[in-house]
């Protein structure tokens, strides 16, 4: 039933064209957050929700779930640049995640914090978009299991 | 009525939250408790917390509900009817019991936005005050999140991380 994705024309079309919106609208909240309500984790909850529907949609062996399974090779990176910046502090000669010791040229303290929250909210949308991915795989892989032993 | 709105959410909730167990379909149940979720997230956004009311609403009622409902597609359709034995005697009484200490209990809490609450007089003032100055990032909450409490976030990170790893193992000895 889910192997195959959805058969309808108007169900792939009207995917096509919201994935791309859904994407904007993720890294608008992951953006928007140091302003209002949404930062990394709802950001990366919503890239992660657009990847996963165009996997539902286009079935596990489309062409979306292709580029998905790509990037599943990228786990890990998110929590890389979390801790790499956090690295960057201790370099610069402060604590653990003192943004305001991140060695940037022509900053000063205050706009190496917010650039620091900028970076550190990528981190954790990457990660989290990719370990939302690699769950719904291996719910597919899981559920292939259950298919083939009858 | 000063509950006009706090009321119906509440019997809402209620209605969801006990839809949820009393029904006999799994599917039917992960539906009925994304919809929980839903009313969930009108609360937090209503009581102002509105980043909670976000991460509610595109977590518990959004992706939650599509793993789970992924998770019911790939059982058998038999497995996914519940026979449900009755309760125990010993959990109808102590139940109740233990639901009306909490509500007695509830009476000592801080009343909501009360000023004096231990919650507000401790390091939210200087978040509130100081977050803007130093760290250019005018909600508070990312601030806190993201700055003040890092290494919190971190591990939290680190938490998903591990999740989507272990997901990428079975996936590893599934391929080879």
């Amino acid at each position: 039933m889910i192997h195959t994705g959805h058969e309808s024309i108007v169900v792939r079309r009207s995917a096509a064209l919201l994935i791309p919106i859904m994407q904007l609208f993720g890294l608008y909240v992951l953006f928007f957050g140091q302003y209002g309500p949404g930062g990394g984790f709802v950001g990366g909850v919503m890239l992660g929700a657009s990847l996963i529907a165009g996997i539902l949609i286009f079935g596990p062996d489309g062409q979306p779930a292709a580029a998905a399974k790509k990037l599943l090779k990228t786990d890990g990176l998110g929590l890389l640049i979390f801790v790499g910046v956090g690295g960057l502090c201790l370099i610069g000669g402060g604590a653990f995640l003192n943004y305001s010791h991140m060695q940037l040229p022509g900053l000063d303290g205050p706009t190496r914090r917010y650039v620091g929250i900028i970076l550190t909210q990528i981190g954790v949308a990457a990660d989290i978009a990719v370990a939302a991915v690699s769950i719904v795989f291996s719910l597919y892989a899981a559920s292939s299991d259950e298919v083939s032993n009858g | 009525m000063t509950y006009s709105f706090e009321l119906p959410l509440l019997v809402l909730l209620i209605l969801t939250a006990g839809g949820a167990i009393v029904v006999k379909d799994l599917i039917s149940a992960v539906i009925i408790l994304g919809s929980y979720s839903f009313f969930l997230a009108i609360v937090w956004a209503w009581l102002g917390a509105v980043d909670v009311a976000f991460v509610e609403a595109v977590v518990g009622a959004g992706l939650a509900t599509v793993f789970f409902l992924l998770t019911l597609f790939g059982a058998a359709p038999k497995d996914t009817l519940i026979r449900r034995t009755p309760p125990p005697i010993a959990a109808v009484i102590a139940l109740p019991v233990l639901g009306l200490l909490l509500l007695y209990a509830a009476d000592d809490l801080p009343a909501f936005g009360d000023l004096q609450a231990p919650a507000s007089v401790h390091v939210s003032p200087y978040y509130l005050q100081n977050s803007l100055s130093d760290t250019q990032t005018p909600n508070v909450v990312t601030a806190v999140l993201m700055d003040y409490r890092a290494l919190d976030t971190m591990m939290e990170t680190a938490v998903i991380f591990t999740a989507g790893i272990a997901c990428w193992l079975i996936l590893r000895r599934r391929a080879s």
